[in-house]
């Protein structure tokens, strides 16, 4: 198993701020990876020293096989697309597929236009008129062109309604299966029904350290929900890992990491869901509150 | 042509949901023997799901028998899942949809339907344990 992207004890540090502190991740080729985790996890600071346009302050990160940095070389094999989606609003994506041409080094300009084609985006009208799904889906269509094979996007989908966010993850998967398991994604969202749906891979930030990273199934499976009476969870935690803990009086909702069986007969047993294991590692009370952040786009 | 859908808040997974689909297009004879399959790029454009789920979905139902994917060429159906012949879904479905109207109008309301249903199964499981086996 190749992997695309891999950090050691990667950290970023302002003058008082600690942006993200020893990251160690690795992200298998071919992946579509979701990063998740509240504001001012670190989210961004990762992707953007992924794409070399921020220094670590300690760690090494590699992308490609390569460290991050502003030069061509490593830059041909990778794609960024930034959250405010830098257009030119006066010009047309035309104009911008030319342009693209002119500054990279593989650049396919029929795929972008044969994309934006078939999903009707005018090509001859400036950017800026478009609507925020159309822009969104030019800018995914430029990314595309230079046919990385990392492709960095963060939080592209949050401005988008429904409809436009559902195009545009369409796109996103059917560009990473035409690369047949060459293009690996790492994709930053609150939305995190949209990310179970397309990811297979989990970066879960918090406090600007790694909480989780690994296959989705794997760590879904590794966690479970215990429901039950209100009680001493000690002997539980002789074996498990309660991650998070919801107690009323009487009642208990344990988020617990497996390690082995549980045998205690008081707990019923669920599965657990995407939103279950992010809320959870959030410390989060109700998944309610979440919800309604998230819908109200809390990064607009 | 089949067109999927995945219902992201149904708890189902989402492979499991495309199988399911599959399945039973198959059993109500919207795609037959020879029929071919959307490519995976076709359903995850359409859907937008990983396509290591598409290809988890045809992967078990090609361990089942009921598709194969012919080098070049694209994924087809191979043979119908065992059970009766395709339409007799659609053609219970309808005396089942004037059953369901004969109760609307005797005034039962959804929950007493499906109650009435379940109560019906339960009895026929017990005069004939076996055949509830072969439906399942």
């Amino acid at each position: 198993m190749n992997l695309a992207i891999e950090t050691n004890e990667l950290s970023k540090r302002y003058r008082r701020v600690t942006a993200l502190s020893d990251c160690s991740i690795a992200v298998p080729e071919g992946r579509i990876c979701a990063l998740v985790g509240p504001n001012g996890a670190g989210k961004t600071t990762l992707l953007r020293m992924l794409a070399g346009l921020l220094k670590p302050t300690a760690g090494t990160a590699s992308v490609l096989g390569g460290v991050p940095r502003q030069d061509p070389a490593f830059l041909g094999g990778v794609g960024f697309l930034a959250q405010e989606i830098p257009l030119y609003r006066g010009l047309t994506a035309e104009d911008h597929i030319r342009a693209g041409a002119h500054l990279n080094r593989r650049w396919d300009a029929a795929s972008a236009r044969t994309r934006l084609a078939s999903l009707s985006v005018p090509l001859d009208r400036a950017v800026g008129k478009l609507s925020g799904g159309q822009r969104a889906q030019v800018a995914l269509a430029l990314t595309l062109a230079k046919q990385p094979r990392v492709l960095l996007l963060d939080e592209p989908v949050a401005a988008l309604d429904p409809l436009a966010r559902r195009h545009f993850l369409g796109t996103l998967t059917a560009a990473v299966a035409d690369a047949g398991g060459e293009l690996t994604v790492v994709l930053s969202s609150h939305l995190i029904v949209d990310l179970e749906r397309v990811s297979d891979h989990l970066i879960l930030l918090s406090k600007s350290r790694v909480q989780l990273c690994g296959d989705a199934d794997d760590l879904l499976a590794e966690h479970k929900m215990l429901v039950g009476p209100r009680k001493d969870t000690s002997v539980l935690e002789r074996t498990h890992t309660v991650v998070h803990a919801v107690r009323t009086p009487r009642q208990a909702r344990l988020l617990i990491r497996l390690n082995g069986p549980v045998i205690d007969p008081a707990y019923e047993i669920e599965d657990i869901s995407l939103e279950d294991l992010v809320l959870g590692y959030m410390g989060a009370d109700a998944p309610e509150a979440y919800a309604h952040l998230t819908a109200v786009g809390e990064d607009q | 042509m089949i067109a999927f859908r995945v219902d992201g808040r149904s708890g189902v997974p989402p492979y499991l949901q495309l199988v399911q689909q599959v399945r039973q297009a198959l059993r109500m004879g919207v795609l037959k023997i020879g029929d071919q399959l959307p490519t995976v790029r076709e359903v995850v454009a359409a859907v937008a799901v990983n396509p290591n789920t598409v290809l988890k979905a045809y992967r078990d139902l090609e361990r089942e028998g009921l598709i194969e994917a012919r080098a070049g060429q694209g994924t087809f159906v191979r043979q119908l899942p065992p059970g009766p012949p395709p339409g007799t879904h659609s053609r219970l479905g309808r005396s089942l949809a004037r059953w369901v109207g004969e109760a609307r109008a005797a005034g039962l309301d959804d929950e007493a339907i499906a109650s009435l249903l379940q109560v019906t199964l339960r009895a026929a499981n017990e005069a004939n344990p076996f055949s509830s086996e072969e439906i399942a």
